[in-house]
């Protein structure tokens, strides 16, 4: 895969229906079940229409890999995405203190920790959004840009800017 | 078993003792969830005293079920049962949303709840984790603060208990507002915002056991199923269906305020005086400008016919609830004579905060604004407010009176039917006519003098669940409306409004194989499986009681306003034939099985296995006329 094939997930909260069918594809493809808490995308729903999807956004400077002590994390070179090695992580949460956005967690029933892995490059919740025309999360061609770590935020912050966005100033407070 | 997470709670508030229990295959396999399985289990703990049973007492169980279907078949929603406060028979209420995919995920197909809490609490489940926890601090609180206060809490709680694992979503919520708290009949035990499992009044049964709310948080997957292929592929046809359902999808049933009224003329307007209106002021293109999000969607739905609606500005500021929904838009619109769409959606919105059931309350406050244009009730019994068709300041006014439970709102939180049954005796003058309920349950908002809407004459007379539009009855019973069918989907437990075509019905019953390994027919729903349900749900309604009784065949009628013509539109002069009506309504007694009056036949409930069932219903027929 050259360069310009490397693919970046888009996200516009606004069109987020809250339909959760990203965590049920990304679940089904990673674990073979329905299984939302264990989606490496997560739709947060901190206050009921500001569905706000939840995944690695794969900064230039990987402050998570960077972090973990156990050389667990690495970058898969044709993607860029951040790849688990689920023998070597001890669940630590060094990477999720890393991480600008509170990203990672850990697996609900195994001891490791969840991150996007892009689906080796054609991720799954992006087609199950556009499937159903929702496109809150759509594929863009990967560039050299320091602008796609500005997305790693917390759940709490994204949603704080939405709900202000959609339901006025004073939501902002409400998270 | 597959589909099942195995386990049920028992939780009984008296005592606080919580466990787990099981239900055999036997059971589930012919009662499956949701109402089926809320039927047998009312049946069983409470059919032998049911007519003494009170809906609000601590004797009542307070039922909220998935079903085997729930989280797989595209849009989840959850049953919540008891034995109903309206219409004193079983009412399967179901909503959407995420509760019952989170339960399932915790490890539990359901809860049910037995007694009366000393004080208010709520029930946090975090896995097999389970405890009672105090809720003085969000009793009292609406919609909007009950569901903040409670995210905030349970996440940190969780993040304090499990401080390595990394950020915690929300967990899934049911709740009541001051309305259900105050045990009002026509309360709802509500979803998020704008969510409600309105018909049946379990918001008023949840408020009189001092619960305020059910919190959970699973974190397992969803359990397996028999063919895991087979389902994928059923679930990807059911979303192919209804992504091409371009008008469900743009604007949800939000577009009919208007064409329910000018085209099909069954719309409520003014307390059901008319079903006719042609305000173009009314039309989705009005409600369209107050949406800031178009597809608003619960689990796993293709859909997405919720609408949120937001008023930025002006009086009615800070506004906030789905589309409104088409019976909302008519209950809290048309019926009071509103028609603007910016008042309709500040009236629904603070129909949700209260905690309020919109088709239930829009019922009595047009009810109430009836009596009050006819002189019967008087500004005075108002506190002063001028209940005038389109008062919308002062529909809002009495909404939260009735959630108070203060002055005349005291007795319209009622309901409808015992409201006028209070007012007639109180004021001396028979009030019925102005009463548009089946059973003690408000009609939905699909009235049938027209003839041009879903519903027929035998719809809603013959429902086990009186006035609720999503369960009419139909024959023949292999009808695309048939109550058998909206059983099904309470049953499964999902949305009706991803099988509106036959080519997504069709696939419910491979659905369930792939599921449970079941295999069950459409014909072996009808004829036996559906058919069990069925006959308990209507034995329970017969039964009744305490406080009212429903006369059997008497009562199986539509309100006497629908015998009155239509005054305005194209439908002008008609009304429900009575002849008609009582032929119709015999044909569907003999295509389900029940006898002249229509209680089920001894032979029908011996046939399914139903002995007791039938031996309890003697009590009924011994009283019937020879």
């Amino acid at each position: 895969m050259s360069e310009n094939e490397r693919v970046w997930i888009a996200r516009d909260y606004l069109r987020c229906s809250g339909c959760r069918r990203c965590e049920i594809v990304c679940s089904l493809s990673h674990e073979g079940k329905i299984w939302p808490e264990a989606s490496r995308i997560r739709v947060f729903m901190l206050l009921p229409g500001v569905e706000i999807p939840h995944l690695c956004v794969q900064c230039h400077d990987y402050p998570c890999v960077e972090a973990c002590p156990t050389k667990a994390l690495s970058i898969n070179k044709q993607t860029e995405a951040v790849i688990v090695d689920k023998e070597t992580c001890i669940a630590c949460g060094k990477c999720i203190d890393a991480c600008p956005g509170k990203i990672p967690y850990i697996h609900p029933t195994d001891n490791y920790v969840v991150i996007c892995d892009l689906c080796n490059g054609k991720p799954k919740c992006v087609e199950a959004c556009a499937a159903g025309r929702w496109n809150a999360l759509e594929i863009i061609k990967k560039s050299e840009t320091h602008t796609f770590k500005l997305y790693a935020k917390t759940p709490e912050i994204i949603t704080r800017d939405v709900a202000s966005q959609i339901y006025g100033k004073k939501w902002r407070e409400s998270v | 078993m597959k589909g099942y997470a195995g386990k049920f709670l028992e939780v009984d508030l008296s005592s606080k003792n919580i466990k787990e229990t099981r239900f055999n295959e036997d059971i589930l396999s012919q009662y499956i969830g949701g109402r089926g399985l809320a039927t047998k289990i009312l049946w069983d703990k409470l059919g032998k005293n049911w007519e003494q049973t009170d809906p609000l007492g601590p004797e009542n169980l307070l039922l909220m079920l998935s079903g085997p279907l729930t989280g797989y078949v595209p849009g989840a929603r959850l049953c919540v049962s008891g034995k109903s406060p309206q219409s004193n028979g079983v009412v399967g209420s179901t909503v959407g949303g995420e509760f019952a995919v989170e339960l399932k995920c915790a490890g539990y197909d359901g809860i049910i709840f037995y007694g009366k809490a000393e004080k208010p609490v709520y029930l946090f489940i975090k896995d097999s984790e389970v405890e009672l926890k105090p809720a003085n601090h969000i009793w009292g609180k609406g919609s909007q603060e009950t569901l903040k206060t409670l995210v905030k809490e349970c996440r940190e709680e969780l993040s304090s208990r499990f401080p390595r694992r990394g950020l915690w979503k929300e967990p899934q919520i049911m709740y009541i507002g001051p309305a259900g708290e105050k045990r009002s009949r026509i309360a709802v035990v509500a979803a998020k915002w704008a969510h409600a499992a309105g018909y049946g009044g379990y918001g008023g049964v949840m408020g009189s056991k001092n619960l305020k709310a059910v919190v959970v948080k699973g974190t397992e997957p969803l359990p397996d199923v028999v063919y895991m292929e087979k389902v994928l592929m059923l679930i990807n046809k059911i979303l192919e269906i209804n992504f091409r359902n371009i008008v469900f999808r743009r604007w949800g049933t939000g577009n009919l305020g208007h064409d329910v009224g000018s085209r099909t003329s069954s719309e409520p307007v003014r307390n059901w005086q008319e079903e006719w209106h042609n305000e173009e002021s009314y039309g989705s293109y009005e409600f369209e400008k107050y949406w800031v999000k178009r597809y608003w969607a619960d689990f796993g739905c293709p859909t997405s016919c919720l609408k949120l609606a937001v008023i930025r500005s002006g009086p009615f500021e800070g506004s906030i609830t789905d589309n409104p929904d088409y019976e909302n838009q008519a209950y809290l619109g048309t019926n009071l004579g509103i028609f603007s769409a910016e008042e309709n959606i500040y009236l629904t919105a603070l129909i949700d905060e209260l905690g309020l059931c919109g088709i239930q309350a829009g019922n009595v406050l047009g009810f109430a604004a009836e009596l009050y244009e006819k002189g019967i009730l008087t500004k005075q019994d108002f506190e002063g407010i001028e209940l005038k068709w389109g008062n919308t300041k002062a529909f809002s006014t009495l909404a939260q009176m009735i959630a108070d439970r203060k002055g005349i709102g005291d007795i319209l939180a009622e309901g409808t039917h015992r409201a006028a049954l209070i007012i007639s005796k109180l004021k001396g003058v028979d009030v019925s006519l102005y009463d548009v309920t089946e059973k003690g349950v408000a009609i939905g908002a699909h009235g049938i003098r027209s003839e041009e809407d879903y519903p027929g004459y035998e719809s809603y007379a013959c429902s086990v669940q009186a006035g609720d539009h999503t369960s009419v009855a139909r024959f023949p019973l292999d009808h695309g409306n048939s109550e058998l069918r909206s059983l099904l989907y309470d049953t499964g437990v999902f949305c009706w409004f991803n099988f509106f075509e036959k080519e997504a019905q069709d696939l419910l019953w491979p659905f369930i194989e792939a599921v449970t390994g079941w295999r069950i027919t459409e014909k072996q729903w009808i004829e036996t499986v559906g058919r069990r349900i069925l006959h308990i749900q209507r034995a329970l309604l017969l039964l009744g009681g305490p406080d009212l009784q429903w006369v059997p065949l008497k009562d199986d009628d539509v309100p006497l306003r629908w015998y009155t013509p239509l005054g305005a539109g194209p439908y002008k002069g008609k009304a429900v034939d009575r002849e008609r009506l009582n032929r119709d309504r015999k044909e569907y007694y003999e295509a389900i099985g029940w006898d002249e009056n229509g209680v089920p036949l001894s032979t029908e409930l011996r046939r399914l296995g139903l002995q007791d069932v039938d031996v309890k219903l003697d009590e009924i027929r011994k009283n019937l006329p020879k």
